[in-house]
């Protein structure tokens, strides 16, 4: 589904801060990405929606090589990946609804095919009195949870999720991983970046791919 | 399954009563209102158009007056005959007349009194001028056939030789100069269309690189969930054709109502010598059905002009980024 071949980035002239990067994810796979802040985990996940490009080695998503795609199967290839990010960003001038439908709407779907199905999966992650609010009135709970709808409303096969339980507390935090791992036994491929070691705790049949200094530690 | 993720995330929120799906509905903008400085762009449009939509009238105005005054010159001739000493002017008014009526081709012959040709001049000389003792010419109007033109030369000819003094005057020397000011006024409309419709696009593409600056975050969120260029350039066309059309409207009308003005105003000095010769040159300054036309078809054209510069312009930006 998605591999990583001798991956190196650099910002100009600066030393390499990721260095031959070299991993696999397997479909329906679960991992934790982690490592201490400011290790590339957040430039890890950007390279894999390929807001970033490497500066060198090669990187295959969905069976193909991102540096071969034109803007168009770029944009086709984003589709298949939901991202929760760390900033949740979410549109502010939006409605929560709005926001949910995003990845639908920019699809150029007819708004009725998924209004069903974005009310329904707000009310499953809680927010279903919530619809017609404003990001900014919501909690940082809310903004997480509305952020991860965002994200799984298009159903990816790859789902990232960048620091997803930085904003809430800890009661919060099990709920939403419980949320991931449920999405990941119906068939969604998982990675979650995290320095939350508690958090990774909490499901050890994850693989933990941890980087440091600008490499990548695999633990099966 | 769903009600378990429901209790897994929310499991102390109160089930309320959900409104029916068919509630929500997308109604906003993804390029937010308040994000394009729209109100200043608004005023920039309706400056411009108006400005546009002056000059396109003013073109329409100055075509179609000299389309009217070259229609009536080419139907008519006239023949001078000015005052000589020893003769009788109105024995050689008669002759001339006479001459003119049997030529083939001229529909009709009428002689113009003193008083009507000394009425001729009022509208430069105003009213009220005793012009008894001046050698004002005499003229007689011919209406000719459009179908069937008489041989103006040859009649021109046979006048002259039955009474010396007398001129045959085909207005083709008039015709040819309004014409050619005709097509200079409009090619002056033209040229200031242009700039105008130029500034304008100056002033579009401008405001958008601001809306495309101010809105970075939005357009990289929409490319993250999977927006084409050609999705976000749509929407930013949506955004500014819709201050397009409010800023051409504004614009457009204004210039109907000034022209609606104008006319108002035209009567009211209809009165006056000035008033008179104006309208003399330019009718009674109303603007034609094509008129208002043209200035309709202008406000559409700003809209789409405004809507199609900003998505090409966006595209662009964005194809620049993703190189």
């Amino acid at each position: 589904m998605l591999s990583f071949e001798n991956v190196g980035l650099r910002y100009g002239v600066s030393p390499e801060t990721l260095r031959d990067i070299t991993f696999e994810i397997a479909p329906h796979s679960f991992q934790f990405l982690t490592g201490p802040s400011g290790a590339g985990k957040t430039t890890l996940m950007r390279l894999i929606i390929m807001a970033l490009k490497p500066t060198r080695g090669i990187i295959n998503i969905f069976g193909k090589d991102t540096q071969r795609l034109n803007q168009e199967e770029v944009t086709a290839t984003r589709r298949g990946i939901g991202v929760v990010f760390q900033d949740f960003r979410l549109l502010d001038h939006l409605t929560l609804y709005e926001n949910v439908a995003l990845p639908l709407q920019v699809q150029g779907r007819e708004e009725s095919s998924y209004r069903a199905e974005v009310t329904e999966l707000l009310r499953w992650v809680g927010l279903g009195e919530r619809v017609t609010a404003p990001p900014s009135v919501l909690s940082g709970g809310e903004k997480q949870r509305a952020a991860i709808a965002r994200a799984l409303i298009s159903r990816p096969k790859l789902l990232l999720a960048d620091e997803p339980t930085g904003n809430v507390d800890p009661t919060m935090a099990r709920r939403i991983l419980r949320l991931f791992v449920e999405l990941h036994k119906s068939g969604t491929a998982v990675i979650i970046a995290t320095h939350d070691l508690t958090l990774m705790d909490q499901y050890d049949e994850a693989r933990r791919l941890v980087l440091a200094d600008g490499r990548l530690h695999i633990f099966e | 399954m769903l009600d378990f993720l429901r209790d897994l995330l929310a499991p102390n929120r109160p089930r309320l009563m959900i409104r029916p799906d068919n509630a929500y509905s997308i109604k906003t903008p993804l390029v937010p209102a308040n994000s394009v400085a729209g109100r200043s762009l608004v005023m920039v449009i309706a400056i411009m158009t108006f400005l546009a939509a002056l000059t396109a009238g003013a073109a329409t105005l100055i075509a179609e007056a000299s389309s009217d005054w070259r229609g009536e010159a080419a139907t008519e001739a006239s023949i001078q005959l000015r005052p000589t000493k020893g003769r009788d002017i109105e024995s050689d008014l008669a002759t001339a007349a006479d001459i003119a009526a049997k030529t083939h081709g001229v529909v009709s012959v009428k002689i113009y009194s003193k008083a009507e040709s000394e009425g001729l001049l009022t509208p430069w000389l105003g009213q009220g001028l005793d012009l008894q003792e001046l050698p004002v010419p005499r003229m007689i109007v011919l209406k000719l056939d459009t179908k069937e033109r008489p041989d103006l030369s040859k009649l021109g000819v046979e006048i002259v030789s039955a009474v010396p003094g007398a001129s045959l005057d085909d207005h083709h020397i008039f015709i040819s100069h309004l014409g050619n000011m005709a097509r200079a006024a409009t090619m002056i409309s033209l040229f200031i269309f242009i700039l105008v419709l130029i500034a304008l696009g100056i002033a579009v593409a401008s405001a958008t690189r601001a809306a495309v600056a101010t809105n970075r975050e939005i357009v990289e969120v929409l490319h993250l969930v999977g927006a084409t260029d050609h999705f976000i350039a749509r929407e930013f066309r949506r955004r500014f054709s819709s201050l397009g059309l409010s800023g051409a409207i504004l614009g457009g009308g204004g210039a109907i109502l000034f022209f609606a003005g104008v006319k108002l105003l035209s009567n009211s000095w209809r009165a006056t010598a000035g008033g008179d010769q104006a309208e003399a040159l330019f009718g009674d300054f109303s603007l034609s059905l094509t008129g208002y036309g043209v200035v309709m078809l202008l406000i559409a054209c700003v809209a789409g002009l405004t809507g199609y510069l900003s998505q090409q312009i966006v595209f662009r930006h964005l194809q620049r980024l993703n190189e």
